[in-house]
């Protein structure tokens, strides 16, 4: 897949698939994302169709807002980034390492995932849609929560499938031909 | 629910595999990129590579190195060794660092943790400590000290106190390396690892002394460590990874079994 780094609108608007990573903390994140003026064009282009895959911090702020300095995300998808919060000592947050991620409903971009099958995390915050039906798989930590979001052609991972061993890779290469559609 | 990790420690020199015994004498043992994606395939969950090159081309060589890798492991992958600025640390997120270890340079400036912190987040920082045990002195409540050098400097620090210090500062994980247990092969300090594990809410790699399976499986049910670090007893070939792996699996602790 030949891919491009960009920082400007006009940059996102020539792209037939967007993947939108995202690492460190929400606040600094929206920060970036305002300052380079980019949001409005990734949200035209989330809604004219163009497949796009938002990774961590990118899956987090897809959602309208974040505990994480209470600050107002893109909204592509209703729902807010909530802290862990954990009685359990032996659960230390940040969740970092390797965990379970579960199907709950199929997407073209989990296909093939079994049960057993781990993806690699490192997060304080969890995606917490309001909407259920956007949530494509959970993990286990404490309790359950959304590994994975989507609706139509925007799917994002709360783990990291570019550090997650060949299931990882595969996602990805499922990404570069995934036409969008969530079933 | 969360699986405990099996991280390959590799000293590296001049983008070779080598392994230094008590941080003093150095040997060559193999390719680096070769040896990675054997233990990657093999089930590897985390890569520790530290570099320990000693010409002054040290940071280029390093970041080719780290490219290199990054390039062809798809695992959490953290580098350490003469990390000291910012600027080191974004070069080598760059490079494609999954985490920055931090150590002596910390201890000489403990703001360096908040600075690399603040730049590429605590989930990347990591503050590994190299400790040695100092019973009766106190000057040291918790009976270790923090060294560097190998342990040919003293630092003056209570091992704990600095734990919390940089848990405070902002490390999303510490890297806890016993001094007396380094390459003695009898297995990790527990004592050690416990009391860290204990007094910081991230979480603990346990690093020194690994010469059996069973010693992984103690470090990770009674010392308390989230992952265990391991270098010689995979590096000549007496254990594989995928070996240890299963072993611990069987005993009953969460593993990745399936890559």
């Amino acid at each position: 897949m030949d891919s491009t780094v960009v920082q400007t609108p006009e940059g996102l608007r020539d792209a037939e698939r967007i993947i939108f990573p995202g690492v460190g903390a929400a606040p600094a994140a929206m920060n970036n994302l305002n300052r380079l003026g980019v949001v409005d064009a990734l949200v035209e282009a989330v809604r004219s169709g163009v497949p796009t895959l938002g990774i961590c911090v990118g899956a987090q702020v897809a959602l309208d807002r974040s505990d994480e300095g209470d600050v107002q995300c893109i909204g592509l998808i209703a729902g807010d980034t909530r802290l862990f919060d954990l009685p359990d000592p032996a659960l230390k947050v940040p969740h970092i390492g390797w965990n379970e991620v579960r199907v709950v409903r199929p997407h073209p971009l989990l296909e093939g995932l079994k049960q057993g099958d781990e993806f690699y995390f490192v997060h304080s915050y969890f995606l917490d849609p309001k909407n259920s039906d956007h949530v494509y798989s959970t993990t286990d930590y404490g309790s359950n929560f959304a590994s994975s979001i989507g609706q139509d052609n925007f799917f994002a991972t709360q783990f990291h499938p570019e550090k997650s061993g060949r299931f990882g890779l595969d996602l990805l290469k499922r990404f570069a031909t995934w036409e969008g559609t969530p079933c | 629910m969360l699986s405990k990790r099996v991280v390959s420690c590799f000293d590296v020199r001049d983008g070779k595999l080598v392994k230094s015994v008590k941080f003093v004498d150095t040997k060559e043992i193999g390719e680096v990129l070769g040896r990675a994606k054997e233990y990657y395939d093999d089930g590897l969950d985390e890569l520790v590579m530290y570099d320990i090159t000693a010409s002054s081309d040290h940071r280029n060589i390093m970041l080719d190195t780290v490219e290199t890798i990054a390039s062809e492991i798809f695992i959490p992958f953290s580098v350490g060794g003469g990390i000291r600025s910012v600027e080191d640390a974004t070069s080598l997120r760059w490079a494609g660092a999954e985490k920055i270890n931090v150590n002596t340079a910390a201890v000489e400036r403990p703001e360096l943790i908040a600075e690399i912190s603040h730049a590429v987040g605590a989930q990347s920082t990591i503050l590994s400590i190299d400790v040695l045990r100092v019973p009766g002195d106190p000057r040291f409540p918790s009976g270790f000290e923090i060294v560097t050098h190998g342990g040919r400097n003293h630092t003056g620090r209570d091992a704990i106190a600095w734990s919390r210090e940089g848990e405070r500062l902002g490390a999303g994980e510490l890297v806890v390396n016993s001094i007396d247990a380094d390459g003695t092969k009898d297995g990790y300090d527990i004592e050690l690892t416990r009391a860290v594990a204990e007094a910081v809410g991230v979480p603990v790699i346990a690093s020194g002394g690994a010469g059996k399976p069973e010693h992984l499986y103690e470090v990770l049910t009674e010392g308390g460590a989230d992952a265990a670090l391991i270098a010689s007893m995979v590096h000549y070939g007496e254990y594989k990874v995928s070996e240890l792996k299963r072993y611990l699996d069987g005993r009953g602790i969460k593993m990745r079994m399936n890559y």
